[in-house]
């Protein structure tokens, strides 16, 4: 199966073409938006931090930032922050991938003369951009990721089986897959566990895992959680406990596939084609946002009460199998699988029917997360700033 | 399948299992399907109960483990008759 897409200078394929304005720090947003307002096919990024940060925080926070203009659904990156240091770190990382990027820092310009600046240079690419060609490329040339959100008991029955068939079939044919949640693990962890593909894959979640519950669940515990994970609107579609949650989320890697490697927050994979686990906020806009930054090109989102997130540079496809869901907000839903749940449909046949739906969004068709404007684009961070 | 099913059960050793139908009221004589085998059975709900609500598939009792996907997923703090409503005033999860 073959799909019509951008192969970028690095080799990687990209489903959109997108030309973005890249702010390094949250003072920086201002004019990044004004940059996209000026030049018409671009996109800003505003976001929340990026000063005082250090550490394995600030390390997160550059990968995260080199990893989004790296992504190959990006053409061109314009890169602004308020001085000229930490903005060149972002650049220069991303112009590894050798795709065209250009840097401006605010101090000593002012906002009027880097938006001047940089509007010319955003324009310039945008031309150079939307003359890119497109090229036949394999479907399994895609990384695709996945995360699931306000789920349900459907979703175990119905949307996560279908993401686990997906990745059945077609990770054996190379492709790059991901799944996360690092909380959302707890209470099938011994299940996780065994997924590894070896031993070491197995100790590095394993130790991950661990670290998450000491240094996050613990160490910050003041009840006992029921009111936090599930959440109010899990609880509302009729999960009970985290362990019943849990054991739904790891449905979405399928029966047959392993996990190679245990990446942390926006790491990239290096193990080659295969599964990965990534250490991820369940937050799902934080949580796309990291598999963004790795590499991902397209997002399977299983939802039950009906999730409404997406991502400014990867196409989010949101696949539900609950009925009352597809009734009241079906504008948000690309892949329905409710016959999964009237026996209508088997998890094989909706598993084809999400591999048709990626092949249609690699090709182009805009996700209902595109379509309504959906554009969540949120950093992890991990500690107070210095 | 002719008629669609009220309940889906995972596995064959799970306790309860999920409304799958909206609206669904005390006293509905349910079709219960087993996903994992196709296996199917009968049961009466003994309340209104949601969809995506689990239902006891026998009288469970405070302290008992509460099994679907074949898995523990936690533990009982109140009584379920065959056929009530499990859920959080009655279950619980043994983590935290």
């Amino acid at each position: 199966m073959s799909v019509t897409a951008w192969r970028r200078e690095n080799g990687r394929v990209g489903v959109r073409n997108h030309v973005i304005i890249l702010p390094v720090d949250d003072i920086s947003n201002a004019a990044c938006e004004a940059v996209a307002n000026n030049v018409k096919g671009t996109m800003a990024l505003p976001h929340a931090y990026g000063r005082l940060q250090f550490g394995e925080d600030l390390d997160l926070h550059f990968r995260t930032m080199i990893g989004t203009g790296a992504n190959p659904n990006v053409a061109a990156v314009v890169v602004i922050g308020i001085e000229p240091e930490w903005t060149k770190v972002i650049a220069d990382g991303i112009r590894e991938t050798g795709k065209p990027v250009a840097e401006f820092s605010i101090e000593q310009n002012g906002d009027f003369e880097t938006i001047r600046a940089a509007s010319w240079k955003a324009k310039e690419f945008v031309h150079w951009a939307t003359e890119l060609p497109k090229e036949e490329c394999a479907l399994t040339e895609l990384w695709v990721s996945t995360k699931c959100g306000e789920s349900d008991t459907t979703t175990g029955l119905s949307s996560c089986p279908t993401v686990g068939n997906m990745y059945d079939k077609l990770i054996p044919e190379g492709l790059y897959g991901v799944f996360g949640e690092t909380s959302e693990i707890t209470g099938a962890e011994h299940i996780c566990e065994k997924r590894a593909a070896t031993p070491e894959a197995a100790e590095k979640f394993m130790k991950i895992f661990q670290a998450y519950q000491d240094d996050v669940i613990f160490a910050h515990q003041t009840n006992d959680l029921s009111d936090s994970q599930p959440t109010k609107g899990n609880i509302l579609g009729g999960l009970t406990t985290i362990e019943e949650k849990a054991l739904g989320n790891l449905e979405k890697i399928g029966r047959e596939c392993t996990y190679i490697d245990a990446l942390g927050p926006a790491e990239a994979p290096e193990k080659g084609a295969g599964l990965y686990f990534m250490d991820t906020s369940s937050a799902a806009a934080e949580c796309v946002t990291l598999m963004a930054a790795a590499g991902y090109v397209i997002h399977t989102f299983p939802t039950g009460q009906g999730n409404v997130v997406g991502n400014p540079i990867v196409p989010v496809i949101k696949i539900s199998g609950n009925p009352r869901t597809l009734r009241t907000m079906s504008e948000h839903i690309d892949v329905d699988v409710t016959g999964v749940l009237t026996r209508e449909m088997t998890i094989d046949q909706a598993g084809d029917a999400l591999i048709e739906m990626i092949r249609r969004t690699a090709n182009g068709r805009a996700t209902a997360a595109e379509a309504l404007g959906h554009r969540e684009f949120v950093m992890t961070k991990l500690y107070r700033s210095a | 399948m002719s008629q669609k099913p009220h309940l889906l059960v995972h596995d064959t050793a799970d306790n309860v299992g999920v409304v799958v139908v909206e609206g669904l009221s005390a006293g509905t004589d349910m079709l219960c399907v087993v996903t994992h085998d196709n296996s199917d059975f009968r049961l009466t709900a003994k309340a209104d109960i949601p969809i995506g609500h689990k239902v006891a598939l026998k009288d469970l009792t405070e302290g008992d483990t509460v099994i679907k996907y074949g898995e523990d997923i936690g533990r009982m703090v109140g009584p379920a008759e065959t056929g009530g409503h499990v859920h959080t005033h009655n279950c619980k999860t043994k983590r935290w």
